[in-house]
């Protein structure tokens, strides 16, 4: 029998991995290294994190691949990178650069309006982000073998992270509740191949892991997502835009992994300095909403 | 019925309770010392190494774990996690296991596969589906370590008295074989 590389089984296989785990979004090697030590499952190699990407402007694109190589070879745990939605070329890049996860990300500026990336041509993996299970079984359906909720990045706010977790949540409810001759219809109401639908009535939950991302800035934000049913934690501005990274991001691994147990919770989240400041959602106008990117 | 215990800081729970569950063997989750209690065996799952290894001290698991008391089948983080030696680092371990470890030995992501390995211990005809994610192998082994089973070489399943490591990820295939393995052989003979 031949080795067969990048089959979907090993793509969703990592994610598995993942699970239970907090991945930090890093801009040089010494926060990779930070990351590291604090406990995370891996990281997200980029060039401004989202809050400084909302507070920049202009058109936000792949890191410098100088950056990523320097953040691989700074750490043993995975490194994944973003790429624009639709930009397979960049994606296309980061896979040559050997990263282990691409995170076809509504952070940076979109380059398709009407495509994302076919996934299924590459064998370095993909996660994307959802806001609902319609969205999340499209980006499955294009080969993404991860997915997680998009929330509002750069924010410090989760409240738009527990809005898309419990929205995902009813919606595989529906689905499971359904007898399987209204199927067809629910999978024509959310947008998503039919197949997948029955894959979704018949497990359960969705046929990837499903993280949480977007907004999260406290061991509490953490915990509190893992209750309400991801498989783990994105963290992006939250840790190195706070007072004490370092604290925080041990703080956030410690939380994720008892999300159960307050007596931990409260441990961990005593005396490790000030979150980032944060933004009421509100305040954000709709067109400047990376939420909304994708569809 | 025999409890098997999974180290629950973070990886790949589920898919080893469900093979266990189908075996019919009790499952509950590890994340704190008090939580080895009253169990017949524990599964170190896939995960990050680092990670777990680090909140294995933290919690007290790690001083119970090296009493050698209780049966342990370690998946990739796991067998990492089982090693006396990991090439080039000084990462929190249990070291119960005689070997020597290279992590991500077959290389990144973009190099994890899905190959047959041999495993004459569990069947001379039927081989096993080994899933390989940013895999480790064994480079080297003491005295005592029984090489269950090979890939171009590469020592990728190996067992010392009561521990069982493997390179790969049983739990993400139906293949129940090295489970049962470890409940029987491993675990029910110490019983």
């Amino acid at each position: 029998m031949e080795r067969e590389l990048g089959t979907f089984r090993v793509k969703a296989g990592l994610a598995e991995m993942l699970k239970g785990g907090v991945i930090m979004d890093v801009t040089k090697p010494e926060e990779a290294v930070i990351a590291e030590r604090a406990g995370a499952v891996a990281v997200m190699a980029l060039e401004r994190v989202p809050a400084d990407i909302r507070a920049a402007g202009g058109v936000a694109r792949m890191a410098d691949p100088r950056i990523v190589r320097e953040i691989m070879d700074a750490v043993t745990i995975p490194v994944m990178a973003k790429a624009r939605i639709g930009h397979f070329v960049e994606a296309q890049i980061l896979e040559s650069l050997g990263v282990d996860y691409i995170d076809e990300s509504e952070v940076l500026t979109p380059a398709d309006e009407q495509y994302h990336i076919d996934k299924e041509k590459f064998r370095v993996p993909f996660v994307c982000g959802a806001r609902n299970l319609g969205e999340a079984l499209r980006r499955i359906a294009e080969g993404a073998a991860m997915i997680r909720t998009k929330g509002e990045p750069g924010t410090g706010n989760v409240v738009e992270a527990v809005r898309h977790a419990r929205t995902v949540n009813a919606e595989i409810r529906r689905v499971v509740a359904a007898p399987p001759d209204e199927l067809p219809t629910i999978a024509k109401e959310l947008g998503a191949p039919l197949e997948l639908v029955h894959q979704v009535h018949e497990l359960g939950h969705l046929p990837v892991v499903n993280f949480s991302a977007g907004g999260i800035a406290t061991p509490a934000d953490a915990a509190l997502m893992m209750q309400l049913g991801v498989d783990g934690i994105f963290v992006g501005s939250g840790i190195f835009k706070s007072q004490d990274p370092e604290a925080r991001a041990r703080a956030v691994v410690r939380a994720t992994t008892h999300y159960q147990d307050p007596d931990v919770l409260a441990e961990v989240s005593t005396g490790i300095g000030e979150a980032m400041r944060g933004m009421e959602i509100s305040r954000i106008a709709p067109e400047d909403r990376m939420q909304e990117r994708g569809w | 019925m025999t409890r098997i215990g999974i180290a629950a800081v973070q990886g790949a729970v589920r898919e080893h309770e469900r093979v266990l569950s189908a075996l019919g063997a009790k499952t509950s989750l590890v994340r704190r010392s008090e939580d080895l209690a009253g169990l017949d065996g524990l599964i170190l799952p896939g995960g990050e190494s680092t990670t777990i290894g680090m909140l294995f001290e933290e919690y007290g698991i790690s001083d119970v774990l090296r009493r050698g008391e209780i049966p342990v089948f370690g998946t990739c983080a796991g067998m990492i996690l089982l090693a006396k030696e990991i090439e080039g680092s000084e990462q929190p371990r249990l070291g119960l296991m005689d070997i020597a470890v290279r992590r991500n030995a077959f290389g990144r992501q973009r190099e994890s596969f899905e190959e047959e390995i041999a495993v004459p211990a569990i069947s001379t005809d039927e081989p096993i589906r080994g899933v390989f994610i940013r895999a480790p192998y064994v480079t080297s082994t003491g005295a005592g370590v029984e090489v269950l089973g090979t890939l171009d070489g590469k020592i990728v399943l190996c067992r010392q008295g009561r521990m069982l490591a493997g390179s790969f990820h049983p739990e993400l295939t139906d293949d129940l074989r090295l489970h049962r393995y470890f409940l029987e052989e491993v675990v029910g003979q110490g019983a």
